[in-house]
């Protein structure tokens, strides 16, 4: 379990790493074929700065190489902001005084046919704030179960679940999961997270073994940028996350994501650091030369123009017109949203932009037979 | 340098010797010696079982040598498990080189009687370290099937080719959760080199050695290829000089100013 894997090392020496990181060894990672998580450091660290240019140059070469010019296209669905966390961020917190929803299955098929209506959408992510009791994993399985005939490729980012539950939403098309461990300094979690099932640090970061154990297909990943003043830490943190990953369950495909924290509903938590339009690009560069397979995502969070500029310099995935309000759709098209996008483009709009970069929207990249065709064969952990 | 840990034992040297084809059992015993080897393969077929006495044993027998019998000449999975009986039966070890290869020509091993042998022989409690195809995915079956380390091949054995399949072993070391052992094919100290900076935990090396000029003389030159690949690895390799060159103009980040 990565709980105990990343006992191995110290959050400062890490940063302190980071920050010795020379201009020699950020050239040092530039020209190898294949990067540690040492020259991932270097690429992120100050030091990379003055080769920003040059890391976009081989960030879009290795895009084009393994992925050719798409960006897969994804809307999500959340289904509820019920939530029994108190994430200190986020809109959907437990004391938060806002109308709650739990979309019912009625209203759960009038929402996928609203977004079936606004662009071929076939990846769909469905979101829930972390109700165990009321939209645990039966309503997570229903959900399911009434979305396949609209979306051949259907994914979750909920609450972290046990191996078997994950095994038994497999059963009903789920193909991947997303969850963002927000941040891996254990130190500083709970308070960010002070309590509700959340609050448990060592719970989270295991969900992601369990995943593998339960032979996810896709399993996505993900750093909030705002937290931990120093990123740079975290988001190198979360690239031995997915080293180590990848050689435990080495049949799942794994996606990155980097989102920067947005302004909500929230009572007035204040970001504890801004990571600019530059960083993030530098952060995109050098996530794709240290890993040239890895899906990179950016959603709505991130600005139209900023989206349409990275779209051929790294990015491989993209949602569009994205609302963050459970039921936003069709039932409740009012505001009772987790955050505010920022590209409030339609997915028409957005996909006619990426084909202006010479860049194809694909909408269909997986189909549900191959779900109903698995045995549950998985790249089960080995002890490394 | 780091010490080599495999089947729960640590490992000075990362040069592993194999004990056929030298001109007499006395010189192989010099070349082990010089070679600075812990471990040492030999084949069950070649030893006289009964004889506590085997003259060929009685080279190979060193204070930090561990001996690994190996089932060169089976042909299947199944003969290749009792082999092994026969082997843990014989000298007392657990360990056991798997090879498995039909084919009597250029001795490659068969990838599926290969998998099904380390399945059964891990479960049955034996340290099996099978000499496979530089086939990444068979690399990582075999890794779930209970292999202690995988021996993908360079080249053919007794070839001396050197790392034909070096992108493919690239790929096993960069996947590989357990120790990967470069085994066949390995010609010269600078292809063994060549294994140890790619990242490979260990080499297998023998034709090289036995049938060289000065066997003692090219055992320990392996050996020091070996300690020198293993030594560059871990210092990190310095940048290639072609690459990437910078760039005047900045037209993909523009935007960003």
């Amino acid at each position: 379990m990565f709980s105990e894997e990343i006992k191995k090392y110290s959050w400062d020496e890490t940063t302190e790493r980071i920050y010795s990181k020379t201009g020699d060894d950020v050239r040092r990672a530039l020209s190898k074929e294949k990067c540690d998580t040492d020259d991932f450091m270097a690429m992120i660290s100050p030091a990379a700065v003055p080769y920003l240019e040059t890391m976009a140059r081989l960030s879009r070469k290795y895009t084009q190489e393994r992925f050719g010019n798409v960006m897969s296209m994804f809307i999500p669905l959340y289904l509820t902001n019920s939530c029994t966390n108190s994430c200190v961020y986020c809109g959907f917190h437990v004391s938060n005084k806002m109308k709650r929803t739990i979309l019912t299955p009625e209203e759960m098929v009038n929402e996928y046919k609203a977004i079936k209506k606004l662009a071929p959408f076939e990846n769909l992510l469905i979101v829930t704030g972390e109700n165990p009791v009321l939209a645990g994993v039966p309503y997570l399985a229903k959900a399911l179960d009434l979305a396949k005939p609209y979306f051949s490729n259907l994914k979750i980012e909920v609450m972290p679940l046990a191996a078997e539950e994950y095994a038994e939403l497999r059963k009903h098309g789920m193909n991947g999961v997303i969850c963002f461990q927000e941040t891996y300094n254990a130190a500083n979690y709970n308070i960010y997270h002070p309590r509700g099932k959340k609050a448990d640090f060592q719970w989270r970061v295991d969900g992601f073994d369990r995943m593998g154990q339960a032979g996810v297909h896709s399993i996505g990943m993900g750093v909030l940028i705002g937290l931990e003043k120093e990123w740079r830490t975290d988001v190198t943190m979360m690239a031995r996350h997915l080293r180590y990953l990848q050689k435990h369950y080495w049949k799942t495909k794994y996606s990155v994501n980097f989102p920067r924290m947005r302004p909500a509903e929230n009572g007035g938590f204040e970001p504890n650091v801004i990571m600019s339009d530059r960083e993030l690009a530098q952060l995109t560069f050098a996530m794709r030369i240290f890993d040239h397979d890895v899906d990179i995502s950016y959603s709505t969070r991130e600005s139209a123009r900023f989206r349409d500029n990275m779209a051929r310099l790294g990015v491989t995935t993209m949602s569009a017109e994205s609302k963050t309000d459970p039921g936003g759709y069709y039932s409740y098209p009012q505001a009772l949203e987790q955050f505010h996008v920022n590209d409030e483009r339609t997915a028409v709009e957005v996909a006619a932009a990426l084909r202006k970069e010479g860049i194809e929207p694909v909408w269909k990249d997986w189909d549900s037979v191959f779900d109903a065709l698995d045995t549950g064969s998985t790249g089960k952990g080995t002890a490394a | 340098m780091d010490k080599l840990i495999l089947g729960g034992c640590e490992f000075s040297s990362r040069l592993f010797l194999g004990t056929g084809k030298f001109s007499s059992n006395a010189l192989m015993g010099e070349a082990i010696a010089a070679s600075g080897t812990e471990m040492v393969t030999v084949a069950m077929k070649r030893i006289e079982l009964s004889d506590k006495e085997d003259d060929m044993l009685g080279h190979i027998k060193g204070e930090n040598v561990r001996l690994l019998p190996n089932t060169s000449g089976v042909r299947d999975a199944e003969e290749a498990v009792f082999a092994a009986q026969m082997a843990r039966e014989a000298f007392g070890t657990n360990w056991l080189k798997l090879e498995i290869h039909p084919d009597p020509r250029y001795l490659l091993p068969d990838s599926t009687e290969t998998l099904k042998a380390t399945e059964k022989l891990a479960a049955m409690g034996f340290i099996v370290l099978p000499y496979c195809q530089a086939d990444p995915v068979l690399c990582k079956r075999l890794e779930e099937a209970g292999a202690a380390a995988v021996m993908p091949l360079g080249a053919p054995i007794g070839s001396n080719q050197g790392l034909r399949t070096k992108d493919f072993l690239r790929i096993i070391i960069e996947q590989s959760g357990v120790p990967v052992v470069v085994d066949a094919g390995i010609g010269a100290p600078s292809h063994a080199a060549e294994a140890m900076e790619l990242g490979a935990s260990a080499c297998l090396v023998n034709t090289a050695i036995a049938v060289a000029g000065n066997p003692v003389e090219m055992a320990k030159a392996f050996k020091a290829a070996v300690e020198a690949g293993r030594m560059a690895y871990e210092a990190g390799l310095g940048s290639r000089t072609e690459g990437f060159t910078a760039e005047a103009s900045s037209p993909l980040t523009a935007f960003l100013d």
